[in-house]
């Protein structure tokens, strides 16, 4: 066969006779437009039925397909195969969660964070609908937009050293939700998502290190959202020690 | 919608290795940027030491400085002074993504902001530098 | 506003402090105090005692030597002690927490006395 090849070194783990995670290789057709994901659906469709793996939308909006690829957090919808070849190219989990099996990660503790912070409109009084819709102007639109491209793909879990050694870290995706939802003009649930997001293991636990931003795919650059509630909260604290007295 | 029970007690639970920080670049340069930190409060140290020298005298504050002279000292302030460089480019460039700066309605893009803190520091260090050399001098 | 229970806030707006004075002050004073001194780049009328002791006599300059000198402690508290939790030694958290932030209440305390010295 003389067309070009491209070889996989893909990350097995079959928890019902592996105690450990091993790598296969998977030598496969070069195609100069494929994506790993493209890659990872030729080997199941036509070398190893198998193999493991969560897509969907493979185009980079589901969120669903983020895996290592040659150690760095990517949506392998949007890794061409191009900009590795003719290097081989290693498939591994995504970091820092646990493995159900291949490439499948258990997202459990992702999903109950971003529970915690309640990501969604809170009021304090709800409006009924006969009073119509709220109003936002563009310039309230923006200030919270950039944050609320989070496609919950969680690379910035797998790229964060901090949640990898303190797995109770709220993380910069769920931070960057909460902050989204705190900016958000029609919001009225900054109080309630407070305890959440300045505890310990909120907030505070962030060292800056600002991978989580290099590596999310819709550049929410959830680094400066956790940056900015430290700012905002430590204000906060300052201004009710040193002024008690004061009204909200 | 149907509730499906997984068996976690099969996952596989990967360990973080503590020498995580020399894997990737980026978490290197990580490092070296905390450790800034460190050399900046042994300088300080320093040189508080050298102002207590002051006090007692000039024979003991000579004394100091010539000892700060030595090659060993001098090596450690270069590579102090080089640490505390990178920590001033990076506080920089960090805090004007944290600060959103705003004028009128326009947001300042963040380039313009860490190049404006460089010139304020440029500004800053020539200030101090002519107050040292030039306040209270004897005539 | 409801303050939280944690602490972390006032350590953390004191390393941003500390960090801000790091950041401007620092350098030129390492240049000068760690480097042209003692090379003796400078002419020795300003680098001598007589000069140096009138100069940092003078209150508004201990003053400022205060905060150049006592804030980036804190600074340096505050990184330090994630530093070491990011290597490994989160288990000793506490021993941690008040070795760094008592060593920088330590170094504020001994910069108000050596000032006063002065």
């Amino acid at each position: 066969m003389n067309e070009p090849t491209v070889t996989l070194k893909v990350t097995r783990y079959r928890p019902e006779r592996d105690s450990a995670p091993s790598a296969q290789a998977y030598t496969i057709p070069y195609r100069q437009d494929w994506v790993v994901l493209d890659a990872l659906n030729y080997i199941k469709d036509m070398i190893d039925g198998t193999l493991t793996y969560r897509w969907s939308c493979r185009m980079g909006v589901c969120g669903s397909c983020g895996m290592m690829v040659n150690g760095v957090p990517k949506l392998t919808c949007a890794a061409f195969l191009r900009d590795y070849y003719p290097a081989e190219i290693t498939v591994a989990p995504l970091a820092n969660f646990p493995v159900v099996r291949d490439l499948v990660i258990d997202i459990t503790d992702f999903m109950q964070k971003l529970r915690s912070v309640k990501p969604w409109i809170i009021r304090e009084t709800e409006k009924p609908v006969s009073e119509g819709e709220y109003l936002q102007t563009p310039e309230e639109l923006e200030a919270y937009k950039q944050f609320s491209m989070c496609i919950n793909c969680m690379l910035c879990y797998a790229a964060c050293p901090v949640y990898g050694l303190e797995p109770t870290f709220l993380g910069p995706a769920a931070v960057a939700l909460g902050y989204r939802y705190n900016l958000d003009s029609r919001d009225q649930g900054r109080e309630v998502r407070q305890p959440i997001l300045a505890s310990h293991e909120g907030i505070w636990e962030c060292t800056f290190v600002s991978e989580c931003t290099v590596v999310c795919p819709k550049d929410v650059d959830p680094a400066a959202a956790i940056q900015r509630t430290k700012v905002n909260t430590t204000l906060d604290w300052f201004k009710s020690v040193l002024l008690p007295w004061g009204a909200r | 919608m149907s509730t499906v029970t997984s068996d976690k007690s099969k996952l596989y639970y990967p360990k973080m290795p503590a020498t995580w920080w020399l894997t990737r670049r980026a978490y290197f340069l990580f490092m070296l940027r905390e450790l800034s930190s460190v050399f900046i409060a042994i300088f300080l140290v320093v040189f508080l030491i050298e102002i207590y020298q002051l006090s007692r005298g000039p024979a003991a504050y000579a004394a100091f400085v010539q000892r700060l002279a030595s090659p060993g000292w001098i090596i450690f302030h270069v590579v102090a002074l080089l640490f505390a460089l990178y920590h001033s480019f990076t506080w920089f460039s960090l805090t004007s993504k944290v600060q959103v700066v705003r004028v009128g309605r326009r947001q300042v893009p963040p380039p313009l902001v860490t190049a404006a803190n460089l010139a304020v520091w440029i500004v800053l260090s020539i200030v101090i530098l002519l107050v040292f050399l030039f306040a209270q001098r004897p005539a | 506003m409801t303050t939280h229970k944690t602490s972390e806030p006032f350590w953390w707006g004191l390393f941003s402090a500390g960090g801000v004075v790091a950041a401007f002050l620092v350098p030129i004073h390492l240049l000068l105090h760690g480097i042209a001194i003692p090379l003796g780049w400078l002419p020795a009328d300003v680098t001598g005692y007589e000069h140096m002791r009138v100069l940092f006599g003078h209150p508004l300059i201990k003053i400022y030597l205060f905060v150049l000198i006592a804030l980036p402690l804190y600074h340096w508290a505050h990184r330090f002690r994630f530093t070491l939790y990011d290597l490994g030694l989160k288990g000793l958290r506490t021993p941690i927490a008040i070795l760094c932030y008592g060593g920088a209440v330590v170094g504020t305390l001994a910069t108000v006395w050596i000032l006063w010295l002065v």
